[in-house]
């Protein structure tokens, strides 16, 4: 998570941009410093030409505007080069939620792969994130592939990003929005192609064999009101998709890595872990069948 | 004006002179200094609230700073912490920042121009009385845990009433409020006191550049406040009332908030800077002992960046999905707005260049003013480029960077200028030893905290995270931070002995000019200013007229004592400040102080949804302004002579009077209040058009909204002749036929909305409708007042054809009533059937 290590072009563009602001910043910062330094202990002669009129003119007004007026129009042609309007090769629409991520993939076919807090994009392909939000603002922002857009209720925005380096790249709600916004991470997984399509082919289908016991469990105590499991009647679409839950590497929005331990910790304590989010605690449930259900989801992969 | 050939009165002044002017300028003592009114005094208040709540707001910091110093670290819980940041950076904008630069114009100005006092000593000692009961009720919200934590730019939805159902929020939107009319208030003090109580001669060319930044201040609150008053209007509507201005699912629109927070947020940035860098062109020509290199130059660029800064809002808004071609007008606006402060960088090397600066505790404040806000500068130019914003944007980068402009162009100035300006008011200097201790403490400490900020920011670390997880390579700057947040404290703690040890305020007996300064504010000083009021020839008096101290101390310039009897300043032409009248100011007095009371406990009282007692406050209030105004406006005295031959009637009324001029300036308050709604009609339209009605669905046309009107402007014209004419009774009917007239205008339109099926509740559009009718009622009712009061002054005999300010002054409020009405009109009714024939 480096904005001067970027795993992708956009990202590499801004880094190039960064690098120029910064030793251009530098050298103007040091120019200063030294002219304030003979200001004051230079030799009558020097200092005596620093003194006059030149000296705003020059430094103040032509200097500023000739370097600002370059910066402007590299500015500007930066910004033309992330207008494209041909169609992207992949389409994933992020929805900002207190506090986690809806995350949903355009099929081939028009349908859609729902998933949530992480992201999987093939390598080399350019993806179009549309972003949106039902509650809060929010803002999506993963450094090594680019600059962040805003999640704002009632508008939709449209963020294109390309990875050209395999990685996991986190990625942080950027926009404050209240309670645990601090506990609000995803990770993009940036795979080869080919993995990543093959990945999605069998991604849609249900896992067919996670223990009995947990998924029953899970049912009877409720929890598919709120979240869904693919080929069970859970179909809740309140809390984030569980259908492969098993398979992400992290749990409650890059919170804590995946692990039964943790989901069954998160189902019975999870305002200790992560304060302030929606879902209750399940402290009614005895030990095993925490640990049931919480072997059930880290079988769903 | 040309400058008097010897000094216009002649010396020895008679003995009984100097007595009389001590008596009436004589301050109270004891408990009763709360009533005083003096600049002096009040600016002590004043600058001690402030500083008080940099300190709160600074420990604030501290606490964020310790939490942060660790990952995973659970010394305060999240909602502790959201709190905490959101208090941190409100009390410092609005409780610490503006508040401060405010107090130093009025503890400086009249000094600085030569005047007695401010020309409202009363409502600048109600400006503060208020700002500090609201100030202290608001910070200690925390304590019960009911403070706002919402950021502080409160974004909806998240600080709408379904996120944010606790009075956190209200308190925020109703106390921001408050103290922001405060802040008006003394704007308003301000720029009558800057542009008509400037000593003879002072031209606008020999002003010194503190009291133009000072103007450029007060200028700009006038237009930026009332966007963000606008917005928190709105915004409690909607908690209150469920008026969905900003709920995109019922016809509002969430980014319409940032758009009112950011174009009064932006130029507020320049409302802190402007009077600081202000400081420094006062500051550093001192300490080089020579004139400042580029004063019109710099004068230009305050002028120019005063402008510059409404025309960049939106560069906090690059993240928000605005199409890049608008995005491209802002960016070069936000650049722009960099060369007028290079042109002041260099102006100030230049002048110590030409002199030879003293290394004294204020000029190393501010030679670490220069690098820091140099530096913050420079970041500036690189988060307005767009594309590096998009990465920058809402992370510790951007935290770093808005220290650096904040911290660096502000407290690093103010440093300065308390060590400076300290033997003008205490009778010993602040110790030059402990000075450069916390110098060197808080730049070095600084440094240490936030410049490391912009590579956490860089690497990913976004603002208003109450924790993060370990192994992001965060860690290790994070404590760096910490270990230069509590750097700057310890700094801060050496500037307070030296505060306790040397500090001793007096206004009789300062020091006086140790630094050899060549400006007003160091001339012998008392409660009343100066003995006798000098005449200017230059932008540094003291440096050009011989024994210019001696001369002024023994009486030998204009008003060396007192003309009527009473407290008095001169009053001088806007531009060349050529002698006008002599006015008379109030003086000590409780009914201010209650009305600031009981108009904070009024806000207050309605935030913590306590209604009767709030209502029952608020009579109070307006009972005590009433009591309050009864004293001002006193009757003509004939004619006062000045010294130098000149002789001045004592009374005024019409364009050349100042209250004439404070009347305008609030009209343009409320002007600007009243665009910054036009603008949120129309901008909401483009948003969401869909919720605007067709024209058959619209009540018809207002006929007897706009008779109402029609009728109180005759009324006002009428009435306006029976006062040249000395009709009192036939003025007194007018009158109050005019404001029935105006009211039934206003209540007539909200009747035919209402009737037409409109209720505020249903959509952003219905809600837009109704918010016009509030801000009509708002300022009907000060009409209302306003007349009730002229008409007591007509009824008692206090209002003729010479002694009219009264009536004037309603006048000009009611005109602005009868424009903002019929725009009014025109755009609720004129508008949806304009927008359906397109």
């Amino acid at each position: 998570m480096n904005v001067l290590d970027p795993a992708g072009p956009d990202a590499g563009r801004l880094a190039e941009l960064s690098w120029i602001l910064f030793i251009g910043g530098g050298a103007i910062f040091a120019l200063v410093l030294a002219i304030t330094f003979f200001a004051m202990q230079g030799s009558d002669r020097s200092r005596k030409r620093l003194s006059g009129n030149w000296l705003v003119w020059t430094g103040g007004i032509a200097f500023p505007v000739a370097v600002l007026t370059g910066l402007l129009v590299y500015g500007l042609l930066l910004m033309g080069a992330e207008s494209r309007p041909a169609e992207p090769d992949l389409r994933v629409h992020v929805e900002g939620r207190q506090w986690w991520w809806r995350v949903s993939y355009e099929e081939p076919d028009g349908s859609r792969l729902e998933s949530a807090n992480e992201i999987r994009i093939p390598l080399g392909r350019e993806v179009e994130f549309v972003l949106t939000s039902p509650d809060v603002i929010h803002s999506f922002w993963v450094p090594s592939l680019g600059g962040k857009l805003d999640m704002i209720p009632g508008r939709t925005n449209r963020l294109r990003l390309t990875a050209d380096r395999p990685g996991v790249y986190r990625g942080q709600c950027a926009e404050y929005c209240g309670g645990p916004h601090a506990l609000m991470a995803l990770e993009v997984i940036a795979m080869p192609a080919g993995e990543f399509d093959a990945w999605r082919a069998q991604a849609s289908s249900p896992v067919e064999n996670a223990p009995a016991r947990g998924g029953e469990l899970f049912l009877a105590t409720g929890c598919g009101s709120c979240h869904t499991v693919r080929g069970t009647s859970a179909a809740g679409t309140i809390g984030p998709d569980l259908s492969r839950l098993g398979e992400r590497r992290q749990l409650a929005a890059a919170r804590l890595p995946m692990s039964a331990e943790n989901i069954a910790r998160f189902i019975t304590h999870g305002q200790d872990i992560k304060p302030g989010n929606l879902m209750p605690e399940f402290r009614f449930l005895t030990a095993d069948e925490t640990a049931a259900i919480a072997s059930y989801l880290a079988e769903l992969k | 004006m040309k400058p008097p050939s010897s000094l216009p009165n002649t010396l020895p002044r008679p003995r009984s002179e100097l007595a009389k002017l001590k008596a009436v300028w004589h301050l109270p003592s004891g408990w009763r200094t709360i009533t005083a009114v003096n600049n002096t005094v009040v600016g002590y208040f004043y600058i001690a609230t402030a500083f008080l709540f940099f300190l709160l707001a600074g420990i604030l910091g501290l606490l964020i700073r310790t939490q942060l110093a660790v990952p995973e670290n659970t010394f305060l819980s999240q909602d502790t912490y959201n709190q905490i940041f959101t208090m941190h950076g409100t009390v410092m904008m609005f409780l610490f920042a503006v508040p401060a630069v405010e107090a130093m114009g009025i503890l400086l100005l009249p000094q600085m121009l030569g005047a007695r006092d401010l020309p409202f000593p009363r409502l600048g000692a109600f400006a503060f009385w208020a700002y500090f009961v609201g100030g202290l009720v608001f910070f200690s919200t925390l304590f019960f845990g009911a403070a706002p934590s919402g950021g502080w730019f409160m974004y909806p939805p998240l600080t709408g009433m379904k996120f944010s159902p606790g009075i956190g929020a209200d308190f925020w939107l109703l106390g921001i409020g408050f103290i922001e009319i405060s802040a008006i208030a003394g704007a308003i003090e301000i720029i009558v006191g800057v542009l008509k109580t400037r000593a003879p001669g002072m031209t606008l060319t020999r002003m010194p550049v503190f009291a133009w930044t000072m103007l450029i201040f007060a200028g700009m609150i006038v237009f930026a406040f009332p966007a963000v008053i606008l917005a928190t209007i709105l915004l409690e509507l909607e908690r209150a009332f469920g008026w969905p201005f900003f709920i995109p699912e019922r016809g509002g629109d969430a980014l319409l908030w940032q758009h009112l927070f950011w174009f009064f947020g932006h130029p507020e940035v320049y409302i802190i800077f402007l009077p600081a860098a202000g400081m420094v062109s006062m500051i550093v020509p001192t300490m080089a002992g020579v004139p400042l290199v580029g004063y019109r130059l710099i004068v230009v660029a305050l002028i120019a960046t005063g402008f510059f800064s409404f025309g960049l809002w939106v560069h906090h808004m690059f993240t928000t999905g605005i199409p890049a071609r608008s995005l491209g007008f802002f960016s070069a606006a936000s650049m722009a707005v960099a060369i007028p402060s290079g042109i002041q960088v260099f102006a100030w090397i230049a002048t110590i260049a030409s002199g030879r600066l003293k290394l004294t505790a204020a000029s190393l404040f501010v030679l670490g003013f220069l690098f820091v806000f140099t530096l913050g500068g420079l970041t500036g130019v690189m988060v307005a480029m767009v594309p590096f914003d998009w990465q920058a944007h809402d992370t510790y980068f951007v935290v770093a960077h808005f220290h650096y402009v904040l911290f660096g162009g502000m407290v690093f100035p103010l440093f300065a200028a308390f060590y400076y300006w300290a033997p003008a008011f205490s009778r010993r200097q602040l110790s030059e030893r402990l000075g450069k201790w916390a110098f060197w403490l808080i730049f070095i400490g600084f440094n240490t905290a936030f410049l490391p900020m912009h590579v956490t920011g860089l690497i990913g670390m976004p603002r208003r995270v109450y924790t993060y997880p370990a192994g992001l390579g965060w860690d290790t700057l994070n404590m760096v931070s910490t270990i230069g947040a509590f750097l700057v404290a310890a700094g801060v703690l050496v500037f307070l002995v030296d505060l306790v040890r040397n500090l001793r305020l007096t206004n009789t007996d300062s020091v006086g000019n140790v630094w050899n300064a060549g400006t007003l504010e160091w001339l012998p000083n008392h409660a009343f200013g100066t003995r006798s009021v000098p005449f200017v020839n230059s932008l540094y008096p003291i440096w050009s007229t011989r024994d210019l101290a001696r001369d002024v101390e023994r009486g030998g310039y204009f008003l060396p004592g007192t003309a009527t009897g009473s407290r008095e300043t001169i009053v001088t032409s806007a531009v060349n400040a050529e002698p006008q009248y002599v006015m008379r100011v109030s003086g000590p007095g409780w009914a201010h102080l209650s009305a600031a009371v009981f108009t904070a406990a009024f806000f207050l009282l309605l935030t913590a949804k306590l209604v009767i007692i709030a209502v029952a406050c608020g009579i109070l209030a307006i009972a005590s302004i009433f009591i309050w105004m009864r004293q001002s406006d006193p009757a003509p005295a004939g004619k006062a002579a000045i010294g130098g031959g000149i002789s001045l009637p004592t009374y005024m009324s019409g364009p050349m009077s100042h209250s004439w001029w404070a009347m305008v300036v609030l009209s343009l308050v409320a002007g600007a209040l009243y665009l910054s709604y036009v603008f949120s009609y129309l901008y909401l339209w483009t948003v969401v058009p869909d919720v605007w009605p067709r024209p058959d669905s619209l009540p018809g046309l207002p006929v007897l909204a706009v008779s109402g009107l029609a009728a109180s402007a005759v009324a006002l014209w009428a009435a306006d002749r029976c006062v040249r004419l000395g009709r009192r009774g036939a003025f007194i009917g007018l009158v109050a036929v005019g404001v029935v007239a105006l009211i039934a205008s206003l209540a007539a339109d909200i009747w035919s909305q209402w009737h037409a099926g409109i209720r505020p509740d249903t959509s952003g559009y219905t809600a837009m409708v109704y918010a016009n009718a509030v801000l009509q009622a708002q300022i009907v009712a000060a009409v209302f007042c306003m007349a009730l009061f002229a008409a007591f002054r007509a009824a008692t005999g206090r209002v003729d054809s010479l002694r009219r300010v009264a009536f004037d002054n309603l006048a000009l409020f009611w005109l602005f009533a009868l424009g903002q009405g019929a725009l009014g009109l025109l755009l609720t009714h004129g508008f949806p059937r304009m927008a359906a024939a397109l």
